[in-house]
């Protein structure tokens, strides 16, 4: 990938300009609401850029991607709920148990291939989400409120509206530029290598699932911060955070943007979610319109919006 | 879980007395025949749903995840039709011509594109498909769920064995999704169109270059399938109350059924519907029990809901880790 004045790197810019500017319009045109609904975009378009990562670049098409947004938020609010409400205890534990849960089923799941992952993903999420609506010391079904969002002491407020979104947005961007090196290091090309032929890369003699795991691992663990954010954004977690629906809306957001394009799951999240908001408002009936949009765009627009702008930059 | 409470509503209002405490070891044996009918009729129409589905898969190669909203729409017309018309019997035929013709029109216009696309395609196209779906049920028959009542003869518990009584209804459904499942073996494996659909499971491109009208027969396919669904979820409507997203729960259990039978495979999805049916039945009815003798009463009360809803799915993944194609391959791959 060149970098280089094209009409996707164009949208890229911009959109992270805007969206480094959203607070000071928000602030100064007293709109609250886009401010909260924009942190609810950006850590989703955390969650979709983490998928992109192992759906984009390795080929895995995970299908429960939802349930590590649970897992992060689950030990949010537990360890909240136990009176722990340190975010430099809070995070670590998130990721970590986002990274063993990744671990488990990557290492089971990586057994398998094609709609048989897609499946076996599923089902793991589905598992999960039926362990999270049995934790009744945790609320259940109902699922669990987080009084008091983590405290990273004197370093940053998360209950100011401002300081919070920053921080989600210094996270997104920070992912992205990790999943960059991570695509453009060499540990990213055997990945994308194996995606392309994997008998070729194994008789070269790389370790196929040992690579594929590595990455799905880091996938799962960025998902898990998005899940650890998005508990202390709306102060509450349930198991319907993990249905599989929502690993749906996941897929549906990086192949909308642009699957293996950097900065696709981003636009796509922005577009799905903006066009959910926008769409909600002029109708009670909004998914009506926006089921045979998805439509469209597969029958359409290969590639998502992205691979829209990058035919705009050739033809 | 909207299942096992429905589940546990209808049992009470279909199923026959509970006997008399004190014969407990006969008890114990009724309670454990009714448990396994009760798996064997969930097997049975989850079968249903599994078959059109691997079909579907195995001959277009096209994951549809749709497949449970025209489950869910079979349920909706029978609501509908037996409600205008007064006769459940007649009802039900036409909710079951109208799920075919429902499935007709969706793969004429939307799906028959989808073909030779990517898999990641067919989740997306079909994912809007169910938003679509969902929200075109709310708009017409509104957000609460609908009932579809039995008639008076359907509702008798019928005596299987001396002094074993058994609902009238679930045995119904029992026998036709049986002799449906039957009809549908001699259909594949004995007739011309059952040849057909078999070579274009095999090689499709082969089958079309000696002169077959491959279009017409997936249509038909597809037809086939979704009628499968509407009769699994017209069925399913009396025992369960007929509401928005019904399709989806089951659709992931159809998907469990497939994956653990084989994908393309209808003896697979046949032995692994029946397996997954009585698994999940009787993993809800007994587990409880035996974790309590296992732990504390606290405990396993947390742990019975949970585990016994996980069950399949745990055993999915040890089917897919131990045989990652499934028990039962299709062979004629």
């Amino acid at each position: 990938m060149k970098d280089k004045l094209n009409a996707r790197n164009l949208v890229s810019a911009l959109l992270v300009a805007g969206l480094l500017l959203l607070p000071l319009y928000s602030q100064a045109s007293g709109n609250v609401f886009v401010l909260t609904l924009f942190t609810r975009i950006v850590i989703l378009a955390l969650a979709a850029v983490s998928l992109n990562l192992i759906m984009g670049y390795g080929g895995m098409m995970s299908f429960g991607h939802a349930a590590y947004l649970g897992i992060g938020g689950y030990a949010v609010g537990i360890l909240a709920q136990e009176g722990f409400g340190s975010g430099f205890l809070q995070f670590p534990v998130a990721l970590a148990a986002s990274a063993i849960y990744a671990l488990v089923i990557g290492a089971l799941s990586l057994r398998t291939r094609g709609v048989y992952f897609i499946m076996i993903t599923l089902a793991f999420a589905q598992m999960a989400y039926y362990v999270a609506s049995g934790l009744a010391r945790y609320g259940g079904d109902d699922g669990l409120t987080v009084y008091k969002r983590s405290d990273f002491g004197g370093l940053i407020n998360l209950s100011s509206r401002t300081q919070f979104y920053y921080l989600c947005l210094a996270c997104l961007l920070g992912v992205v530029f990790l999943i960059w090196r991570i695509v453009n290091s060499r540990f990213g090309m055997v990945v994308q290598g194996l995606r392309s032929n994997e008998a070729r890369m194994q008789a070269i003699g790389f370790p196929a699932t040992r690579y594929r795991l590595v990455c799905f691992v880091i996938s799962g663990t960025m998902c898990g911060l998005a899940g650890a954010m998005l508990a202390n954004n709306t102060d509450f977690v349930s198991p319907a955070v993990m249905y599989w629906t929502r690993s749906g809306d996941l897929m549906v957001m990086v192949i909308l943007g642009g699957m293996g394009v950097l900065f696709g799951p981003v636009v796509g999240a922005v577009a799905y979610l903006l066009l959910e908001e926008l769409l909600s408002q002029v109708t009670e009936y909004w998914a009506l319109i926006m089921g045979p949009l998805l439509l469209l765009v597969v029958l359409f627009a290969r590639g998502g919006i992205m691979g829209l702008l990058g035919r705009l930059n050739r033809g | 879980m909207v299942r096992s409470v429905s589940n546990h509503v209808a049992r009470s209002i279909l199923s026959c007395d509970t006997p008399q405490p004190e014969h407990d070891l006969r008890t114990r044996m009724l309670l454990v025949v009714e448990q396994f009918l009760n798996g064997l009729q969930f097997g049975l129409l989850l079968f249903l749903l599994a078959a059109g589905l691997t079909l579907v898969f195995g001959i277009m190669d096209l994951v549809n995840l749709a497949h449970g909203s025209l489950y869910m729409m079979g349920a909706y017309f029978a609501a509908t039709f037996v409600a205008w018309t007064g006769n459940f019997l007649l009802g039900a035929v036409l909710a079951l011509a109208a799920t075919l013709l429902l499935g007709i029109v969706l793969e004429f216009t939307t799906l028959r594109h989808l073909y030779g696309r990517d898999h990641l395609d067919h989740v997306l196209a079909t994912f809007g498909l169910i938003l679509f779906f969902n929200e075109a049920v709310r708009l017409i028959w509104g957000p609460a769920g609908l009932a579809l009542p039995l008639p008076a003869w359907l509702t008798v518990p019928v005596a299987i064995l001396p002094g074993i009584y058994y609902p009238a209804y679930r045995l119904a459904i029992i026998v036709v999704a049986l002799v449906v499942a039957l009809l549908l073996y001699l259909g594949v494996m004995r007739t011309r169109v059952g040849m057909l659909i078999r070579a274009g499971a095999s090689n499709r491109e082969m089958i079309g270059a000696l002169g077959i009208n491959i279009k017409l027969l997936y249509t038909l396919v597809f037809g086939l399938g979704a009628a499968l669904a509407g009769l699994a979820g017209l069925m399913q409507a009396p025992i369960l109350t007929v509401q928005i997203g019904m399709g989806e729960n089951i659709l992931i259990l159809a998907f469990v059924i497939i994956v653990i039978g084989g994908i393309g495979s209808i003896r697979g999805a046949f032995l692994a519907a029946i397996f997954v049916g009585i698994i999940d039945t009787m993993g809800r009815a007994f587990l409880p029990n035996l974790l309590r003798q296992m732990l504390s009463s606290a405990a396993a009360s947390t742990a019975a809901p949970a585990l016994s809803s996980m069950l399949i799915y745990l055993v999915m993944a040890i089917v897919l880790v131990v045989r990652p194609e499934g028990l039962f391959p299709a062979n004629r791959r």
